[in-house]
C-alpha cells in the first residue's frame, strides 16, 4: 500500500496577548508534534473532544495555518509552503459549516468555476463540462448551477462543498466535521456519498469529528486527540470495542447509547487541563482512574500496542 | 436588485424621503435653466423684502438679492458638496479598511493606530485645523468634512471585512487557488458593498450638515458665492429684524436631510438581511395568543400535571404562515421524564417554548390549543399570572449555556434573582441557599464559584449553573430544551447524570427535548417522536425502541450509527421533510416513506392507539399481514 | 484597577503624541510665511527675518517640533499675536466656558438618549417608540445653528424667557441662576442632534439585546418585565452603547463650535474660529492641542467605565 499522506512531528503554538511590538506573553500548545501516515484509499478518522486541536490539525494539512514545526509529505512530495493554492491540487478540505463556506453572493456555477479556472487553468469551454459531470457524481441536478447559496438546504449545501472540493481534483480530502451541522436522516445521504466517492475516484480521507459512532462507522482506522496529541491509534473495530487508552475508554462509555442504561463515568465535574498551564506530565493523568506518580511527571508517548495499534499509556487497558 | 427596490418602496417613509429628495436634486439639476434673477446681483434699494413680493417670490437678502434663485442655487452647491464629501470619505475609508481588515497584522495594527490618533480628536478640531492650513473656502471645508470622516468609514468597513475574511467561503476562495487580491474582488467586495451603501446613506446627510457648518462659520464658501450654510450666516446678523431670510435657508437644509435620512434609514433596512427576514423586531414578554376556541382537558390525561392539548403555534414572516407546532396532545405525571425527539424543524423546542408563552412573538402566535397544569389553562393566562409560574412551577433549561446565562452577572447573583423572583428572601439567605443549588448540581467550591462570571467557567460548568437555576424554586417540571447538545460527551454525560439523580431524588417531572435517540433512551420513560410540527408517535421508551410503529421512527432510528457496529453503510431517509409554510395534505412523511399508498395523501391521519404505544400513520410498520388480508 | 488606569494612561502618551505631530504637521503645511502674516505686508525684510528667528522658523522642521513640544510640556504654549496674552491663559479661559457648555448638554443627551431609547425598543412598534422615532429624526436632521437661531427668536425675542446671548450678563450678579438662564438655550440646542443619535443606537442595541438567549431565561424564570427590561436588557446594551457615548462626546464638543457663534458663547470653538480667521495659527495650534489631549483623557474614562461594566474584558 503506498502512503498518500504522511505527516512529521507537525505542531502549532499559538503566541497569546502580543503587543504591537514586544513578544508574546505566552503561548498555547495547539498541537503537539505529531506524526502519522495515512495510506493510498484509507479513512483515518479522527475523534476529539472541543479544545482538542483537531481543527487547527486539520486547518495545517490544508495550508491556511503555518505549522509551527514539522513537516507535510503527500505522495512521497514534500510540500513546505503555506499557499493554499498549492495545496489545493493535493489536497482538499471540506468544511463544517456547508452554508457558510459559500459565499452568499456568487451562484453555484461560479463558485464551482474558480477551482478550475485558478488551480488548473482550464479553458472555460470545457469547465461548464467538468462541472456537469462532478454535479452529476454527487447527484445534484444541473438547474441549481444558477441558484444563490442560501436557496438550498444544509445537506444540498454540504453536497456543493463536497463537489467543489472534487473539482479541485485533489486525491485527498480533509473532511472536518462534515455532518455535524445537518439533521440525521441527512447526515446518513451525505456519509453514504462520501463513501461512494471514495470507492469511484480512489480519495483518501481524513474524517475529523466529535461523534464517535459517526467516525467509527466511515473509517478504517481512528485516531483519539486529547489537549493537542494522539493517545491512540488502531484499527476502527478495536479502538472503541477493546480501548487501550483510559480517555478512549471514558469516551466510549460516556457516549450514549440505546440499550445501556445512563451511566456517569465521571462523578466529578473533571475538566480539561488550562492550556496557558499545561500540567507535567500525561494530560490526562487528572481524570484518570488508572494515574500513577509516574504519569505525573512523564509523558508517556506512543508505544504499539497489539498487531495495529498505538496507545500513549503507561497503564495501557485490554493488552 | 429589484428586489431592494421593491422592499425600498415598500418602506413609506423611505418613498416619502426619496420623492422629496428627488424633487430637491431635480430643482438643482435644472437650476440654471429656470427664468431666476441672478443670484449674486446686489440691489440695496431693495434689501430685506419680504417674501411673495413682486419679482421675488421668497423675497430679498440683506444685499437686496432674490433669495430664491440664492437658495436654488444653494441647494445645488450644498448638495454636491455633500454628495462628493460623502463619495470621497466613503472610497478612501473603505478602501483603507479592507486593506487592514483582510490583510490583518502588523498592517493592520498600523493603519488602526493611524485611525485611532484621528479619531482622538473632536472631528471638528481636525476640520478646523485643516481649514486653518489651507484658508478658508468650499473647496477646502469639503477636503476637511471628508478627511475627517475617512476615520469612521475605516473602522467600520474594517470590522466588517475582518468578520468576512475569516469566513470559511473566503477560505474555501484561498484553497480554490485565488489570490488575494482577486479574494478581496471577488468574496470581499461584494459582501461589503451593502455596508458601505448603508454606511454612505446614513452619513450624507450628517456630510451636508456639516459642510453647510463650515459655511456658516465663514470658513466655507467665499462671497458672492452661497451655499445654504454660509446663507444662514450671513443672516444671523437679521435674525431679529427679518428672520425670513434665516429661515428659507435652514429649512431647506431641514428638509433634504430630514429626507435623506429617511431613504438612508430605507435603504439599510432593504439591504440588512437581518430586518429582511423581520428577525430585528422586539420579542414580548409573552407570546401573543390568537385562539378561535378553547379545547377541554381530554378524557384520558384529565388529571396530568401537564396537560397539553391540540397545540398549534405559528411564525407570522411577511405575509407568510409557519405552522412550527400544528396541533401537539402531550401530557407530563408527576416525576415522569417525558422526551420529545425530532429533527430541526420538527417543532420540538417551539411545542416546549409555547406552554409559557416564550416563543418569541414577533413572529410567534400561538393560534391554538390549551396548556393545562393541574387544570390552569396557561396559553392566554394573562401576563402576571404566567410570570408568577414561571421559574415557580414550571422551569427551563435551555441549549447553550454560555448565551442562555447573562455575560455581565455574576452566577450566584443570577441565582438569588431566580429565587427572588418569587420569594422576598434576604441576599444573606438567597447566598446560602444559592451555594445549597451550586452544591446540588455537583460545582466543585461553590462558595468561590458564586462570585465567578459565566464566562469564566467552561461549557459543562455553565450547563450546571443553568439547572440549578432551573431548581431554585423546587418546580414541579423542568422543561430542558437540548441542554447536552452544546457540551463534548464526556460532560454531557456527566450533565445527564446529574439530571436523571436530581429527578429521582426530588420527584421531578422532565420533559426532554433532544434530537439524539441515545439521549432519550437512556434518560425518559416515554418518548414522543415529532415531524414537521405533529407528533407522529408516542409511547412507552421501551415499546418504541423494540417495536417502532411509525415509518419515521424506524427509519429514524435505522439513520443513527450506533457504536460498536464497525465500518458499515448507513441507512438514509430519502428527500428532505417538508417546508413548514407548505405542508402536504395527510401524511407529511409521505414523499419519503416506502409505504406510501395513495390514502396517504388524503385528509387527516388521526394520532391512534397502537399496541402500547399511539401513531399517525395508516400503514403502520408491524402491520403487514392484516393488510394484506 | 488601578493597575488598568495606570496602562491606559500610559497608552495614551503615543495617542498624545500622535496628536501633536498630527496638528504640527498640518500647521506646517500652510503656505506662506507667518512673520508676514503677524507683521503684514508692509514689514521690512530685516523685521520679517529676526521675527523668524525669534520664533524658531529658521530652524529644520523636526528641530522646530521638539522645540514646540519641549516647550508645551513647560506649559508655554506661546503668546497669541492677535491678543497678545499667553495663548494658555486664553485656551483655559475659554475652555471652562465650553465645558460647562458642552458637559451640560452631554449629561442631557446622555441620560434623555439612552433613556428614549430604552422606552422606545421596549415599546417597539406602540406609540411611544414612533413619537421617540419621529422626534430622533427631526432631532438628527436639523442643522444645530439653525435650531439655535430659532430657538433664539422664539423663546428669547418672542416669549423673553431667556436671554438672547452671552454666558453673564454685562451688569449684575453671576450666581447659578443666571448662569443657568444663559445657558438653557444653547445646552439644549446642542443637546439635540447628540440625543437623537444616542437614541437611535440605543433603541438598536436594546433592540439586539433583547433577542439574545439570556433575555429568554430571566424571563423564563419569572423576572418582571420591568427588570428584564432595565436591569438585563440595558445593562447588556450598555456594553454597545458607552462605546458611542465616548463618540458622541467629540460631536457635543465639536457642536459647541456652532452654538458658540450662535449664541456669542465665549468658549474655545468660538476663540478657534475667531483665531483661524485672524490667521493667529499659535492660537489655533494651542487650542486644538489642548481641546484634543482632554479629549483623550475623557476616552481613558469612558474605557475605564467600560470596563467597569463588562467582566470580559481584561483589566
Amino acid at each position: 500500500m503506498t502512503t498518500a499522506l504522511r505527516i512529521t512531528d507537525l505542531s502549532k503554538t499559538f503566541p497569546v496577548g502580543r503587543s504591537l511590538f514586544g513578544r508574546p506573553k505566552a503561548s498555547v500548545k495547539a498541537v503537539h508534534p505529531l506524526s502519522l501516515t495515512v495510506a493510498q484509499g484509507e479513512t483515518l478518522g479522527i475523534v476529539g473532544e472541543s479544545g482538542c486541536g483537531k481543527s487547527t490539525l486539520a486547518r495545517m494539512l490544508v495550508g491556511l495555518l503555518e505549522p509551527t514545526t514539522g513537516r507535510i509529505e503527500i505522495e512521497g512530495a514534500a510540500l513546505d509552503t503555506a499557499d493554499p493554492a498549492v495545496f489545493g491540487r493535493r489536497i482538499q478540505y471540506v468544511f463544517q459549516d456547508p452554508i457558510s463556506s459559500l459565499n452568499p453572493r456568487k451562484t453555484i456555477r461560479q463558485i464551482m468555476d474558480a477551482p478550475l479556472r485558478h488551480l488548473h487553468h482550464m479553458p472555460a469551454r470545457d469547465r461548464e463540462a467538468r462541472i456537469l459531470e462532478i454535479f452529476d457524481s454527487v447527484n445534484l441536478r444541473a438547474e441549481f448551477l444558477s441558484r444563490y447559496p442560501h436557496e438550498f438546504s444544509g445537506g444540498q449545501a454540504q453536497r456543493i462543498g463536497i463537489a467543489r472540493a472534487l473539482a479541485a481534483e485533489a486525491r485527498i480530502l480533509i473532511l472536518d466535521e462534515p455532518v455535524s451541522a445537518l439533521d440525521v436522516s441527512v447526515q446518513a445521504q451525505v456519509l453514504n456519498l462520501l463513501a461512494d466517492l471514495r470507492a469511484q475516484f480512489g480519495l483518501t480521507y481524513l474524517f475529523i469529528s466529535h461523534d464517535l459512532a459517526v467516525v467509527e462507522a466511515v473509517s478504517d482506522r481512528i485516531a483519539v486527540l486529547y489537549f493537542g496529541a494522539v493517545v491512540e491509534i488502531g484499527p476502527a473495530e478495536e479502538v472503541f470495542s477493546a480501548p487501550k487508552h483510559p480517555y478512549t475508554e471514558l469516551l466510549a462509555q460516556s457516549a450514549p447509547q440505546v440499550g445501556r442504561p445512563l451511566a456517569a463515568p465521571e462523578a466529578k465535574g473533571t475538566e480539561l487541563p488550562d492550556p496557558l498551564k499545561p500540567p507535567p506530565g500525561c494530560a490526562f493523568a487528572n481524570r484518570c482512574t488508572r494515574a500513577s506518580a509516574r504519569c505525573r511527571t512523564e509523558t508517556p508517548r506512543l508505544t504499539p500496542l497489539g498487531t495495529a495499534s498505538q496507545a500513549a499509556c503507561f497503564h495501557p487497558l485490554n493488552v | 436588485m429589484t428586489a431592494f427596490f421593491r422592499l425600498l418602496a415598500r418602506n413609506r417613509l423611505a418613498l416619502a424621503g426619496g420623492i422629496v429628495l428627488s424633487l430637491v436634486v431635480l430643482l438643482a439639476l435644472v437650476t440654471p435653466l429656470l427664468p431666476l434673477a441672478d443670484p449674486d446681483v446686489t440691489d440695496t434699494s431693495n434689501r430685506f423684502r419680504p417674501a411673495l413680493s413682486d419679482g421675488a417670490l421668497l423675497g430679498t437678502d440683506h444685499l437686496g438679492r432674490d433669495l430664491l434663485s440664492r437658495l436654488l442655487w444653494g441647494t445645488r452647491l450644498s448638495l454636491a458638496v455633500g454628495i462628493a464629501a460623502a463619495l470621497i470619505a466613503a472610497t478612501i475609508g473603505a478602501a483603507i479598511g479592507i486593506i487592514a481588515g483582510f490583510y490583518g497584522g502588523r498592517i493592520d495594527n498600523v493603519i488602526m493606530r493611524g485611525v485611532d490618533m484621528l479619531m482622538a480628536f473632536p472631528y471638528i478640531l481636525l476640520a478646523l485645523a485643516i481649514v486653518a492650513a489651507l484658508g478658508p473656502g468650499l473647496l477646502n471645508a469639503l477636503i476637511a468634512v471628508a478627511a475627517v470622516n475617512v476615520p469612521f468609514f475605516a473602522r467600520n468597513i474594517r470590522g466588517i471585512t475582518v468578520g468576512i475574511a475569516n469566513t470559511e467561503f473566503v477560505q474555501a476562495a484561498r484553497l480554490a487557488g485565488l489570490s488575494n487580491p482577486r479574494i478581496i474582488l471577488s468574496e470581499i467586495l461584494p459582501n461589503v458593498v451593502p455596508v458601505i451603501v448603508i454606511a454612505m446613506s446614513t452619513t450624507i446627510g450628517w456630510m451636508i450638515l456639516e459642510t453647510a457648518g463650515l459655511s456658516f462659520l465663514g470658513l466655507g464658501s467665499q462671497p458672492p458665492q452661497a451655499d445654504l450654510g454660509s446663507m444662514l450666516g450671513e443672516a444671523r446678523s437679521a435674525l431679529i429684524t427679518h428672520p425670513h431670510t434665516s429661515v428659507v435657508p435652514g429649512l431647506m437644509i431641514l428638509v433634504i436631510v430630514m429626507a435623506i435620512n429617511l431613504l438612508g434609514d430605507g435603504v439599510r433596512d432593504a439591504l440588512d438581511p437581518r430586518l429582511k427576514s423581520g428577525a430585528l423586531s422586539r420579542p414580548m414578554a409573552t407570546t401573543r395568543v390568537d385562539r378561535q376556541s378553547i379545547p377541554d382537558h381530554g378524557e384520558k390525561s384529565g388529571d396530568s400535571l401537564l396537560n397539553v392539548r391540540a397545540l398549534e403555534t405559528q411564525f407570522h414572516v411577511r405575509g407568510r404562515v409557519y405552522r412550527a407546532v400544528g396541533g401537539v396532545d402531550l401530557h407530563v405525571e408527576p416525576g415522569e421524564c417525558l422526551g420529545i425527539i425530532g429533527e430541526s424543524g420538527s417543532g420540538k423546542s417551539v411545542t416546549a417554548l409555547s406552554i409559557m408563552g416564550l416563543v418569541a412573538s414577533p413572529p410567534g402566535v400561538i393560534t391554538g390549543g390549551a396548556a393545562y397544569l393541574d387544570g390552569e389553562d396557561l396559553i392566554g393566562a394573562p401576563y402576571r399570572r404566567l410570570r408568577d409560574m414561571r421559574g415557580r412551577r414550571v422551569a427551563y433549561i435551555f441549549q447553550d449555556p454560555l448565551s442562555t446565562l447573562h455575560p455581565l452577572y455574576r452566577v450566584g447573583d443570577q441565582l438569588i434573582e431566580a429565587i427572588r423572583a418569587h420569594r422576598p428572601i434576604s441576599r444573606t439567605e438567597g447566598r446560602v441557599r444559592a451555594i445549597e443549588l451550586l452544591d446540588a448540581v455537583r460545582i466543585p467550591n461553590p462558595e468561590q464559584r458564586i462570585s465567578d462570571y459565566p464566562h469564566e467557567m467552561s461549557g459543562g460548568m455553565r450547563q450546571r449553573v443553568g439547572i440549578a437555576m432551573a431548581l431554585a424554586n423546587d418546580p414541579d417540571i423542568i422543561i430542558a430544551d437540548e441542554p447536552t447538545t452544546a457540551l463534548d460527551v464526556t460532560v454531557q454525560a456527566q450533565v445527564l447524570s446529574i439530571l436523571d439523580d436530581l429527578r429521582r431524588s426530588r420527584g421531578l417531572a422532565i420533559v426532554f427535548i433532544t434530537h439524539d435517540f441515545g439521549v432519550v433512551a437512556q434518560l425518559c420513560d416515554r418518548v414522543a417522536v415529532m415531524y414537521a410540527g405533529r407528533i407522529v408517535e408516542e409511547g412507552p421508551m421501551r415499546a418504541i425502541l423494540s417495536a417502532p410503529r411509525h415509518p419515521y421512527t424506524a427509519r429514524l432510528m435505522a439513520c443513527v450509527p450506533e457504536l460498536g457496529g464497525g465500518k458499515r453503510r448507513l441507512e438514509a431517509i430519502p428527500g428532505l421533510p417538508p417546508v413548514v409554510d407548505a405542508l402536504p395534505e395527510g401524511c407529511a412523511f409521505a414523499d419519503r416513506c416506502d409505504r406510501t399508498r395513495p390514502d396517504c395523501r388524503a385528509g387527516d391521519i388521526p394520532l391512534a392507539p397502537l399496541a402500547a404505544q399511539s401513531v399517525r400513520c395508516l400503514h403502520p410498520v408491524g402491520t403487514e399481514q392484516e393488510h394484506a388480508s | 484597577m488601578t493597575g488598568y488606569i495606570l496602562k491606559r494612561l500610559l497608552s495614551a502618551i503615543p495617542v498624545l503624541l500622535g496628536i501633536s505631530v498630527i496638528v504640527f504637521l498640518i500647521m506646517a503645511l500652510i503656505p506662506g510665511d507667518p512673520a508676514t502674516a503677524i507683521l503684514g505686508s508692509y514689514a521690512t525684510p530685516e523685521n520679517v527675518e529676526k521675527l523668524n528667528r525669534d520664533l524658531g522658523l529658521d530652524k529644520s522642521l523636526v528641530q522646530q517640533y521638539f522645540i514646540w513640544l519641549g516647550n508645551m510640556l513647560t506649559g508655554d504654549f506661546g503668546t497669541s499675536f492677535a491678543l497678545n496674552r499667553p495663548v494658555l491663559d486664553e485656551v483655559l479661559e475659554r475652555f471652562n466656558a465650553t465645558l460647562v457648555l458642552a458637559g451640560v448638554a452631554f449629561l442631557v443627551c446622555a441620560v434623555l438618549g439612552v433613556a428614549a431609547g430604552v422606552v422606545s425598543a421596549a415599546n417597539q412598534y406602540g406609540l411611544a417608540d414612533k413619537a421617540i422615532t419621529f422626534a430622533v429624526l427631526l432631532g438628527i436632521s436639523i442643522p444645530s445653528f439653525f435650531l439655535g437661531m430659532m430657538m433664539i427668536l422664539f423663546f428669547a425675542v418672542n416669549l423673553r424667557w431667556f436671554p438672547v446671548s452671552g454666558m453673564w450678563p454685562i451688569y449684575g450678579d453671576r450666581t447659578l441662576g443666571v448662569l443657568l438662564s444663559h445657558l438653557a438655550m444653547p445646552a439644549t440646542a446642542l443637546a439635540v442632534v447628540a440625543t437623537g443619535v444616542i437614541a437611535r443606537l440605543s433603541r438598536s442595541a436594546m433592540l439586539e439585546v433583547l433577542r439574545q438567549d439570556f433575555i429568554r431565561t430571566a424571563r423564563a424564570k419569572g423576572v418582571h418585565e420591568r427588570g428584564v427590561i432595565w436591569r438585563h436588557a440595558l445593562k447588556a446594551a450598555m456594553v454597545a452603547i458607552i462605546p458611542v457615548l465616548g463618540i458622541q462626546a467629540g460631536f457635543v464638543l465639536s457642536g459647541a463650535v456652532y452654538i458658540e457663534m450662535v449664541f456669542q458663547w465665549p468658549g474655545v470653538g468660538r476663540m478657534l474660529v475667531d483665531a483661524i480667521l485672524k490667521r493667529d495659527l499659535l492660537l489655533v495650534q494651542g487650542g486644538v492641542v489642548f481641546v484634543a489631549a482632554c479629549y483623550v483623557l475623557f476616552n481613558i474614562a469612558v474605557d475605564v467605565a467600560q470596563s467597569l461594566l463588562d467582566p470580559r474584558i481584561k483589566t
